[in-house]
């Protein structure tokens, strides 16, 4: 009798604790590692050999999911159009209306309504907009703010719109 | 001895306030990650879907485990974050899945020119059962499955329209 009490109460508090952190995950903020440098220098700056496993944590705020506002430079978490299950951390370089150089056919490209342009920091190896062109923003998951861990590398990410004219 | 008295007295009322707004606190998040994991009622308007769904206010039940694993396939109701407007949900049926050969009308009210086009890997064709008055893929192309949210498995409300929606 005993020992059932004991598991009811002990089952009950893990529910509970799960309830709570999957709420303040989806509704106010979580923290996700990253995989891969198609964001260095922002993040994994080294490549990932040297380092080990110090992968960098960071932590998305949801607040920005309620009106859809984002702006020029903000890092974020999105759903990949092309499989679902997976999460990508870039940086929105243009919002709906603004034009954009399209990289392969050599024009101007406009972002159309109610979509962004994503473009990883690191040119060369980034799966981004380039070839999958502009997302919706019903994709995004939330916005990076800060990086958590490793201790050496904690801070704030900045907002940092990518200078004109594209390395290509 | 006094002050003593009233502190401990506080100290109580404290103690029960707090876990008085901690039993609330658990009931939203159980209500959220029901929301949002399980099955919510949602209320949907709009004349895309008849005669499917009526023009005014159907209540209807949708469930959201099936898109988290993946189980959405052809001929199913769901919900879907609209590409041109985040904040708005609407509501469509899946006509084409990643791989499938769609055939559509362009322009139904005018003319009989119909497109035929392959859905891009990840990628699903919504329309409204309405093809007349459906703002769909037709216009904005395949949408990621990434903006599904739910599918749309019954409807509650009105009564007489109770029952599964195929």
């Amino acid at each position: 009798m005993g020992t059932q009490n004991f598991l009811w109460s002990f089952a009950k508090k893990y529910f509970t604790f799960g309830l709570i952190a999957l709420t303040v995950s989806d509704r106010y903020a979580s923290i996700v590692p990253i995989r891969g440098v198609s964001m260095s220098p922002t993040f994994n700056p080294r490549s990932s050999t040297l380092t080990g496993l110090t992968d960098d944590h960071v932590m998305v705020e949801k607040f920005c999911l309620e009106k859809y506002k984002f702006s020029q430079g903000d890092v974020v978490v999105f759903c990949s159009p092309c499989n679902h299950k997976e999460k990508h951390i870039k940086r929105i370089t243009a919002l709906p209306g603004d034009w954009i150089s399209s990289p392969y056919a050599h024009d101007a490209l406009k972002v159309p309504e109610g979509h962004c342009w994503v473009e990883g920091d690191n040119f060369a190896s980034s799966l981004d907009s380039r070839s999958f062109g502009p997302i919706p923003l019903g994709l995004v998951q939330g916005r990076v703010t800060y990086i958590v861990w490793p201790p050496q590398r904690v801070g704030k990410v900045e907002r940092r719109i990518p200078q004109d004219g594209l390395p290509f | 001895m006094r002050l003593l008295g009233y502190l401990g007295q506080w100290g109580n009322v404290a103690k029960e306030a707090v876990d008085r707004s901690m039993i609330v606190a658990k009931f939203l998040c159980l209500l959220h990650v029901t929301n949002n994991y399980l099955c919510s009622p949602t209320l949907v308007y709009g004349p895309s879907m008849l005669p499917t769904l009526n023009l005014t206010g159907d209540v209807v039940l949708a469930e959201y485990l099936s898109t988290r694993f993946g189980k959405v396939g052809l001929g199913d109701v769901v919900l879907v974050r609209s590409p041109e407007n985040p904040t708005r949900i609407v509501t469509k049926r899946i006509v084409g899945m990643e791989g499938d050969t769609v055939t559509f009308l362009v322009d139904p009210m005018n003319s009989d020119r119909s497109h035929i086009l392959v859905v891009p890997k990840g990628h699903v064709w919504i329309q409204g059962d309405n093809i007349y008055a459906s703002k769909d893929s037709r216009h904005f192309g395949p949408v990621p499955y990434g903006l599904i949210q739910g599918k749309v498995c019954c409807r509650v409300w009105p009564p007489d329209g109770l029952g599964l929606l195929a």
